[in-house]
């Protein structure tokens, strides 16, 4: 199958999405904020509608929106961030936003499947480099507040006593995870980012003490589940993101039917 | 007795959005002593510890830490936060758990040198919780995690100890256990300390003084000396009565053990809150 630029393309975009959505993701299920992550691509569907309707490429609507809103989010963080209501309605009002968007801008309604669901199939070289740039940006701000993003979520009163800035902290993760949406989004689609974000890195934490070897198994599984999704894809003639839905479940409730039973044991 | 105070207030007063919660007061801590913080619940034990660690300056008057204002970050105390009610159900071992607080507040990616995994194991072996280093903190039980936290709270020496409600959710057995490792550890090395809780009796043959919080005042002095009635009923704002029996002393109100009433509240409306069993 590699014969065909297309699956290459594919597996170079799926690839770098899915390390960088299992790293980052690691670090939203530690915090325990993985609903702020799927609000943040809904958000990121109001965008690229958006920006399809006054001309603009949807990615960078895409990344426009969801950067806005992480940073919102993040400076909010004590009264918005972790509230699931006010998540919620902002989420839905955002999807309705889209709906409205694409209403007004009909042609462009066969581009909203792909944003919806994904597409990994129809990348080309201009979107490969965006994601990469997206994804580079995203690993080297997180290598930047690594060290007190980790004791800020571990031990969020003693880091503030210890002079973290716990509000900037917050705000430039969640300004992270805005651009590892925006490059999640591409592969599997608004609607299921969870499945490349917060299924590899929620079963890497049930299954590894570690931080390093965690965060080496969520990435590893991301990746594992990206490519294995489109090599199935390719030969049964399923969607991509159904297959790498499917893997991404399967191995989160594996990780999570190990740790019962080693806990029972 | 005439060494610098580790901890001085001067007709300080310090105020949460507005509210004094503690008023006009002045004390002194000398070095080396083990102090006791009592008080119902909202009486500013936490919000002290609080201002001591540089988080929240006083809004009148003068507080000193080490002879000079206090600052954020200040390595040379040592802080047990109060447990939130929901410690997350997290997989990280004893080890990265504290290794993640050490350097925490620089940039950049987390290490870990030899010499601190070194620190840490033998801070661990010092509060009888070796063992910590390698199991998750999920499989931990209640008495293990306050161990691995003050065995956190010992980490780089510290001069000060503030334990914020160490003994919160903890068995009677293991809150001997807690005690008398902080009491002996700090005996050795020399450390003042803060300890915060809800009984008085099971500190009563560690503690050298009491610093009792209540209705904006503090009172600082022996278990004999603070302990008392008139003390008390000052701090409280009621009629207070204290009885002493069997080496136990209550503290009474209208018949009621208002420091057991204050306990049994917490559990259910957790802290930050007036609930004790009187009236106003």
């Amino acid at each position: 199958m590699f014969q065909y630029d297309f699956v290459i393309n594919a597996f170079i975009a799926a690839g770098m999405v899915a390390v960088v959505s299992g790293v980052t993701g690691y670090f939203l299920v530690l915090r325990g904020q993985t609903f702020a992550g799927h609000a943040l691509s809904h958000i990121g569907f109001a965008g690229a509608t958006g920006a399809g309707l006054i001309g603009l490429s949807p990615l960078a609507g895409l990344v426009g929106f969801t950067l806005a809103a992480g940073v919102i989010m993040g400076l909010m963080s004590e009264r918005l961030a972790n509230r699931d209501v006010a998540i919620g309605v902002v989420l839905s009002l955002s999807l309705g936003f889209g709906i409205l968007f694409l209403y007004y801008y009909t042609s462009f309604a066969t581009q909203a499947t792909a944003l919806l669901f994904g597409n990994v199939l129809a990348v080309d070289i201009a979107m490969i480099k965006a994601l990469a740039a997206l994804g580079a940006a995203t690993l080297a701000l997180l290598a930047l507040i690594m060290r007190p993003l980790i004791f800020a979520t571990l031990q969020p009163e003693l880091a503030e006593a210890k002079g973290v800035p716990l509000r900037l902290i917050s705000t430039v993760f969640l300004a992270l995870v805005a651009l590892a949406v925006a490059a999640c989004a591409q592969i599997v689609g608004v609607l299921m980012v969870f499945t490349l974000m917060v299924g590899p890195a929620a079963a890497a934490q049930r299954l590894v003490n570690g931080l390093w070897s965690g965060l080496a198994l969520a990435a590893a599984l991301a990746l594992a589940e990206a490519w294995l999704g489109i090599t199935i894809a390719y030969h049964t003639d399923w969607p991509v993101s159904f297959c790498i839905a499917l893997l991404s479940a399967l191995v989160y409730f594996a990780a999570t039917l190990r740790q019962t039973a080693r806990h029972a044991a | 007795m005439t060494a610098v105070p580790i901890i001085s207030l001067d007709h300080a007063t310090v105020a949460i959005g507005g509210r004094a919660v503690l008023r006009d007061v002045s004390f002194a801590i000398a070095p080396g002593e083990f102090i006791g913080v009592l008080g119902p619940n909202g009486a500013g034990k936490t919000t002290l510890m609080r201002s001591i660690l540089g988080l929240l300056p006083p809004a009148a008057g003068t507080l000193r830490v080490f002879g000079a204002a206090p600052k954020r970050g200040n390595p040379a105390i040592g802080y047990l936060p109060q447990l939130r009610t929901v410690l997350p159900d997290l997989r990280v071992r004893g080890l990265d758990y504290i290794a993640s607080s050490l350097h925490g507040e620089r940039w950049g990616l987390p290490s870990l040198k030899a010499a601190d995994r070194h620190a840490i194991e033998a801070t661990l072996d010092a509060v009888g919780a070796a063992d910590l280093a390698r199991r998750p903190l999920s499989d931990m039980s209640g008495g293990e995690r306050q161990r691995l936290l003050l065995a956190q709270a010992l980490m780089g020496n510290p001069k000060l100890l503030l334990l914020d409600e160490p003994l919160i959710s903890l068995d009677a057995r293991h809150q001997e256990v807690v005690i008398d490792v902080v009491r002996k550890i700090a005996r050795e090395r020399g450390i003042t300390v803060l300890f915060s809780a809800h009984e008085l009796n099971q500190l009563l043959g560690a503690i050298d003084k009491v610093l009792y919080l209540g209705n904006g005042h503090a009172a600082l002095g022996t278990v004999d000396e603070v302990v008392t009635a008139p003390v008390l009923s000052m701090l409280y704002d009621t009629e207070i009565e204290v009885v002493r029996a069997a080496g136990h002393i209550f503290v009474m109100s209208r018949g009621r053990d208002v420091e057991r009433d204050a306990h049994m509240h917490d559990h259910d409306h957790g802290h930050g809150h007036d609930h004790h069993g009187h009236q106003h």
